[in-house]
Order: C-alpha cells, then structure tokens, then sequence
C-alpha cells in the first residue's frame, strides 16, 4: 500500500503536444481518487505517465517512497484496467485474472487459487471458464479489476472504467467499484469525463483542464466552491449560472435558487425541462438566462415572471478578468 | 443464386472466357505433365517421335533414384532453414522490432528489405555471384578469405541465406500487418505485469496472428520448394550437393532429355506441396 507523489510532472509526446504540464499532485494511501476534465485534457496521459506507459518528460512520480520515474512499468507495482479492458481474448477468465501470476512464474496451483478467490469476490466465481467474448459488459469490466487485483500492486489505475458500460449498468458498477476500493483499501486513481461518476465515486476530485489542474479538493468542495468558472462551468448535472454584474461573474447553482418576493434575479418563464423528480426552469433575464430547479408538480407556467434567490453562502463571485473565486 | 440478376446464360457467357483461358494455360499443361509422367518421353531418339506409355515405372524409379532422394533431402533443408524458419523468424523479429523505432529508422529498413524482394531474381543472382565468388568476391575479400569460393564450398548455405536475404520481405510486410491489429491495451498490460519480450510475444502476440503465421508460413513453404533461383546460383552443383527438386527436375528435363522421367518428378513434387498444404490447412481449421 502506498501513496503516489507527482511533482512538476510534464508528459510532451513527440509530436510536441504538452499533454501533461508542469503538474503536481499528492494521493493518499487508499484514497479513491478522481481525474476529472473534458476530453483531452490529459488524464489519460497523466495516467499513463504514471504507469510508465508514456515516459515523463520532465518531473518525478513516486509510489510510497520509491522514485518509480525511470522505472519499467512492469517494476512499479501498478496495476491497470483499460477503457477496452484489455482481457486475452483467448484465455479464460480464470487464465486471465491469473496472468499477473503466471508470468511471475508463481506455482499453477497457487494462480488457481487465487484466480477463484479473486473471482468470488467480484461475483466472477461461475465464469471462470468462460472466454472474454462470452461475457458480458459489466462481467468483463469485472474480470479485468480481477485481473489488476490479482497483480496485489500498490496502485490501481483505472481509464474510464465505466464508460463501456450502459447506463443502468454503471450505477451498478460504481457502487461495486467503491465497495471493491473500501474492501482492498488500495490507492485508486481513475479517470473520467462525467463528472457524476467523479462526485459519486471519488474521495477527492481533480479538474484538469490543458495538461494543468484547475482544482483539487473533496466531491463537496468542488461542488459548492467550484475555483473558477471552468470548474463551475464543468460540474454539476445542470449548468451553473454564471452571471456577469460589474467587474464580476455572479455564480449560482440552479438547485440552490428558489422563488422568493425579492432576490438576485428576476425573470420570464421561457423553458421548462422535465428532469424526472425535479423540473429545470429557464428565465430570460435580459441578455441572461437563468436556470433553477424546482420539485415535481410545483412548475410555474410559461410566461409568467419570477423572481429568485439563494441564500448567500450559496451565491460565488468570480473576477471577471481571471475567472477566478473572489469570495 | 442470381443475385445479380443475370441469367444463368449470360452469367456463363462473362466468365466463359476466363474459364477458357485458364483452361488453356493452366489445367491442359498441368494434364499434359500427368500424361507425360507415365510415357517414357524424350527430347531426341526414337522415344521423341513414338513415346510409350509406362505407367508408373518413373514414379518407382524415382522413389528408387539416390539422385531424387538426396534431392528430396535438399528440398526438405532448404524449405525448412530458409523459409520456416529463416523467413519466418527474421520477418517476425524485423517487423516485432521496426514497431518501436524511429519512422525513418523503420522506412528506410523497410526499403532495403523490399529492394531485395522486387529486384528480378536474374539481377539478383548476380549480385550475389559478385558478392560469393572466388578471388574477387566482396565476401572474400571483407573476411580477408579471397580463395574461399562460398558457393563451391558451401552450396547449401549459401543458397539457405540467400533465400533467407531474398524472401524475408514478404514476411516482414505479413507480420508488420498482422500486429497491427494486437490491440496496443493488450500489450500494455503485458507490460504492466512485467512480461518479458518473449512472454509477451507467445501470450499476447501470437495467439493474435496464429493465423497469420500459419498463411505466411505455408506461402514461403510453397514458394521455396517451387523456386528456381538456385539454378541461378549453382546449377544444383557442386556434384548435386544443392540440387533441389526444381533444379533436378529442370536438369533431367532439358539437360538429360528425360520429359517423362523429369514430369513424373514434378508430380511428386506436386503431391509433396499438396501434403504440405493439407498439413496447414487441417492446422488452420483447428483454430477455428
Ligand atoms: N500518442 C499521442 N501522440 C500525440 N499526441 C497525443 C497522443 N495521445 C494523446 N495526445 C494528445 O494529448 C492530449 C491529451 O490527450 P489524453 O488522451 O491524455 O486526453 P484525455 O483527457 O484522456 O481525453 P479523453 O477524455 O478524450 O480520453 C490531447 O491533446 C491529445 O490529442
Ligand atoms: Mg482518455
């Protein structure tokens, strides 16, 4: 178990794209941790980087207290699950979650055994002998965690772990993943695009954005204090309002806005989307348009005009010129 | 059937051409060798004008001929160093490591390894006969041996690396090919558990592009064991020490006057490139 320490990382491919810049970051031992940020932004670099699989152009990356930067990947003790899961089409689930074994040259028997107890906790024990081809989605994510499981590395890299997966499945998949990580207490880093599955999931979260880090903190920080309006323009399943008034940028979550006899915006009711247990609510105000959340059954009708507000622990003020939090 | 809405006639009518032609270049010689097989044919003497059917004493008496045997012999070395093994390996390593080279590194290997394919095999045996002769061979003089003539000392050598030299191309390209379709994650994660090169290269690679070895493998097979080049080289000498099956077969032909002895000596040759072709193919199904 070990912790991963990046300093003043930078990864430039060959072709001269800085993907990773100037980057530092500090995971604790166990943490489930998040790379978040739009696509191509870096995270997957910055994971591979990592583990070895693209060389670090400048900086170090340690795991625990060993310096692994010039280090093989196949020495750094890390294991990886890949977007595409990268199972051995021709090896059976049980051949696969073993192979980290198997090449160590580890007795038959001892892969057996722990090819089945992986497995079984990962609800794999009745498809051992299966091939990846006659698996499912969700079972082949699974086989490939109980093949990086298997390796017993310090680290655990994930890719877009889920992203392969449907909808209904996901929810699933997270929740196993997260009860999976809490089991081994095995320092998680994955990356990913959505930023539900980076608050539902993570200990901590980094936005990325350009090869650099915009923010780093817990799910809830980076919710309700999003450090500039990058962040705040990325998290949160409905957009943030992001309202220029002077020299700033006025930000509110539209959960947090509710009507009120006075308050920070006054409008016209122009959409409403319907987001299942709740009702997105879009006022033109002037040139701005404002959305807020409101309950089931509780819509006001198109056309008539509101007034909102937030209470003021709720309302962030972002510097025009930076973007960056005021207050 | 007729998906194109032809009509079976007209259909006929398109390809009867072809069929015409194939007929007349391919399947009447190839019957004409069978019959020729079983007469006693020659080129001159009274067995020219009126040749006699003998059934199949030619097969006998080449199956009894130490000439065809040692022949036979020389084949069976020759596919097997130069081309299964020599072509195969080379190949596969050249394209294993052209992947992770620098792109000029790689085309400019790529097209030196090509030169060697394209060039007429004529021009190319001459080349080599400058490179391997006696007293002025490049060979010779580079190793400080100039007295050594490498085709009369060592004949089958020479003829094994020249294919070797010759051939690899085709195995290359084939290869560079075939890994490009191993998914890269796979091979990552190789990488990540620490596999070494070998490793990687039996659990990763090679069950990925066994079917591309076994293809490859059994067109190099065909190719050497029907090659021509070696006459070029050494004319099957000195004293039948490199003379494969193809080169016998041209020299009781055309040299020793025998057309129906050489023809029943191609048959035989025909039946061992069919077994080898079965042995694959029964190969590949297993696969699948
Ligand atoms: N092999 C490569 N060679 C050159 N440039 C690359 C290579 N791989 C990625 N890049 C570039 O590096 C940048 C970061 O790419 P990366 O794959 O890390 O993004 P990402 O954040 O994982 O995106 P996504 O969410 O789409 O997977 C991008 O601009 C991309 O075009
Ligand atoms: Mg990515």
């Amino acid at each position: 178990m070990a912790g991963i320490t990046v300093e003043d990382l930078s990864t430039v491919y060959p072709n001269g794209v800085r993907a990773v810049d100037a980057l530092d970051l500090e995971i604790a031992d166990g943490e489930l941790f998040a790379l978040l940020g739009p696509s191509g932004c870096g995270k997957t670099t910055l994971l591979r980087t990592i583990a070895g699989l693209e060389g670090a152009t400048d900086g170090a990356v340690a795991i625990g207290d060993r310096d692994v930067t010039r280090l093989q990947p196949g020495e750094r003790r890390v294991a990886m699950v890949f977007q595409d899961y990268a199972l051995f089409p021709h090896m059976t689930v049980s051949e696969n979650i073993a192979y980290p074994l198997r090449v160590r040259g580890v007795a038959k028997s001892v892969q057996q055994e722990t090819a089945v107890r992986t497995a079984e906790g990962l609800s794999l024990g009745a498809l051992l002998d299966r091939r990846p081809g006659q698996l499912s989605g969700g079972q082949q994510q699974r086989a490939a965690l109980a093949r990086a499981v298997a390796a017993s590395a310090e680290v655990l890299l994930l890719d877009e772990p889920l992203s392969n997966l449907d909808a209904r499945l996901r929810l699933e998949a997270r929740t196993f993943l997260k009860r999976l990580q809490r089991e081994l207490a095995l320092t998680t880093v994955f990356v990913t695009h959505d930023q539900a599955e980076a608050l539902a999931l993570a200990d901590r979260i980094a936005v990325m954005d350009a090869g650099r880090i915009r923010q780093l903190g817990t799910p809830r920080e980076v919710f309700q204090r999003p450090a500039d309006t990058f962040v705040a323009n990325f998290i949160g399943s409905t957009p943030m309002n992001l309202v220029p008034r002077g020299s700033q940028i006025i930000g509110v979550r539209p959960e947090y806005l509710s009507p009120a006899a006075e308050g920070l915006f006054t409008g016209v009711v122009s959409i409403v989307e319907n987001l299942g247990v709740t009702s997105l609510v879009t006022l033109d105000c002037g040139e701005d348009q404002i959305g807020y959340v409101v309950p089931e059954d509780d819509e006001p009708a198109i056309g008539t005009t509101v007034t909102v507000d937030a209470p003021p622990a709720r309302v962030l003020r972002y510097d025009k010129e930076t973007g960056q939090l005021v207050r | 059937m007729d998906s194109s809405g032809l009509g079976v006639r007209r259909a006929v009518g398109f390809v009867a051409p072809a069929l015409v032609l194939i007929g007349i270049f391919l399947v009447f010689p190839a019957l004409w060798t069978l019959y020729i097989g079983i007469t006693n044919y020659q080129l001159t003497g009274p067995a020219a004008a009126n040749p006699q059917v003998v059934g199949l004493d030619n097969l006998v008496e080449a199956v009894r001929d130490p000439l065809f045997t040692n022949s036979l012999w020389l084949t069976a070395l020759f596919v097997l160093f130069s081309a299964v093994i020599g072509q195969n390996v080379l190949g596969f390593l050249l394209a294993w490591l052209l992947r992770s080279v620098s792109p000029w590194l790689r085309r400019t290997t790529e097209g030196l390894v090509l030169l060697s394919w394209i060039l007429p095999s004529t021009v190319v045996a001459f080349l080599w006969f400058a490179v391997l002769s006696r007293d002025t061979g490049t060979l010779g003089l580079l190793l400080g041996q100039p007295e050594t003539s490498w085709l009369v000392q060592y004949p089958m050598t020479s003829l094994i690396i020249f294919n070797i030299w010759r051939g690899t191309a085709f195995s290359m390209l084939l290869y560079t090919s075939a890994l490009a379709a191993v998914p890269p994650s796979q091979l990552e994660t190789a990488r990540l558990v620490g596999a070494s090169g070998w490793q990687t290269v039996r659990d990763v690679v090679f069950p990925h592009i066994r079917g591309h070895v076994l293809t490859n493998t059994l067109l190099i097979s065909l190719w050497t064991a029907n090659d021509f080049t070696p006459f070029l080289l050494t004319s099957g000498g000195p004293n039948h020490q490199s003379e494969v099956l193809p080169v016998l077969i041209y020299r009781q032909a055309l040299e020793g006057g025998q057309l129906g002895y050489a023809s029943a000596m191609s048959m035989l040759l025909l039946l061992g490139n069919l077994a080898i072709a079965l042995v694959y193919l029964r190969l590949l199904r297993r696969r699948a």
